[in-house]
């Protein structure tokens, strides 16, 4: 049932469409842990900060995007390279169980972490039994 | 100058190059728990100017008081680790992909470093250490006189 609940979907959007911007687009790396009450999805997006982390929510594609413009510092120029600098974007489907209303999303030294409650109906519950 | 590097002229092409790199290393050389090396986590990249250079690190979620940074000479060296969240009692990871462990990393710049002025600054996850170059090392001017 959680496998669904948060099934991959990678996003395609830099192959299949074309983007006005030459910034590359990365996919940022996740974690996703599940709690009784809760998925919770951790995501490294280096560089992007509250400003600039948007998270949309389309029926059940919960998209993920990370834009900003990076910048050189002034005076300097770049002589060793390791990574490049560029939007992070990344789309998940929701299942039913994930109660929409309350997604919850926090952005701190450069990660990102959701929490995607679980709908009261999927948690799980202990039925009292009565003596008779 | 310090180094001449094609970046500047080419440079698009080179951190497409760059990237493509990375990609195949992440591919081949997962940075994961507990071996000490870390292959290249954290990427780093290098910026020269005139008297000093920037040296940044994406380095997301880490807490800035497990980063260590030595200075010697004109080498620079991070240490740290990123931990793995623990798991709470009836709590499963469904995806894992960020990488946990420990990293050393180390480089070794064109000019002796002055290690009294290094600065570090840890914001959105990116490290960026401010490495002046030694009074010592800096290039004499000579001026010409005509005779």
């Amino acid at each position: 049932m959680a496998e669904t609940a948060l099934s991959k979907s990678e996003s395609q959007a830099p192959v299949q469409t074309e983007r006005a911007q030459q910034t590359p687009v990365f996919t940022p790396r996740v974690d996703i842990r599940e709690t009784e009450t809760a998925l919770i999805l951790v995501a490294d997006m280096p560089g992007a900060d509250e400003s600039s982390v948007t998270i949309d929510l389309e029926g059940s594609e919960l998209t993920i995007r990370g834009t900003f413009v990076p910048k050189a510092p002034d005076g300097y120029h770049l002589t060793y390279q390791e990574y490049a600098s560029g939007d992070y974007e990344r789309s998940f489907t929701l299942g039913d169980t994930i109660d929409r209303e309350r997604i919850k999303a926090v952005v701190k030294n450069g990660i990102l972490r959701l929490t995607l409650p679980k709908a009261k109906a999927a948690q799980p519950r202990r039925i009292a039994v009565q003596a008779g | 100058m310090l180094w001449t590097w094609p970046t500047s002229r080419h440079g698009s092409l080179w951190s497409e190059l760059d990237r493509l790199q990375r990609e195949m290393n992440r591919l081949f050389e997962p940075f994961s728990g507990g071996q000490g090396g870390s292959g290249n986590f954290p990427a780093v990249n290098i910026w020269t100017g005139a008297d000093d250079a920037l040296l940044t690190a994406e380095l997301p979620g880490l807490n800035p008081d497990q980063l260590e940074i030595t200075v010697k000479d004109n080498t620079v060296t991070i240490r740290g680790s990123r931990e793995t969240e623990p798991l709470a009692e009836g709590e499963s990871y469904l995806r894992q992909e960020r990488g946990t462990g420990t990293f050393v990393r180390s480089f070794a710049l064109p000019f002796q470093v002055d290690k009294t002025k290094v600065t570090a600054q840890y914001q959105k996850g990116i490290l960026q250490l401010t490495l002046p170059r030694a009074e010592a090392d800096k290039p004499k001017k000579i001026s010409v006189k005509a005779g």
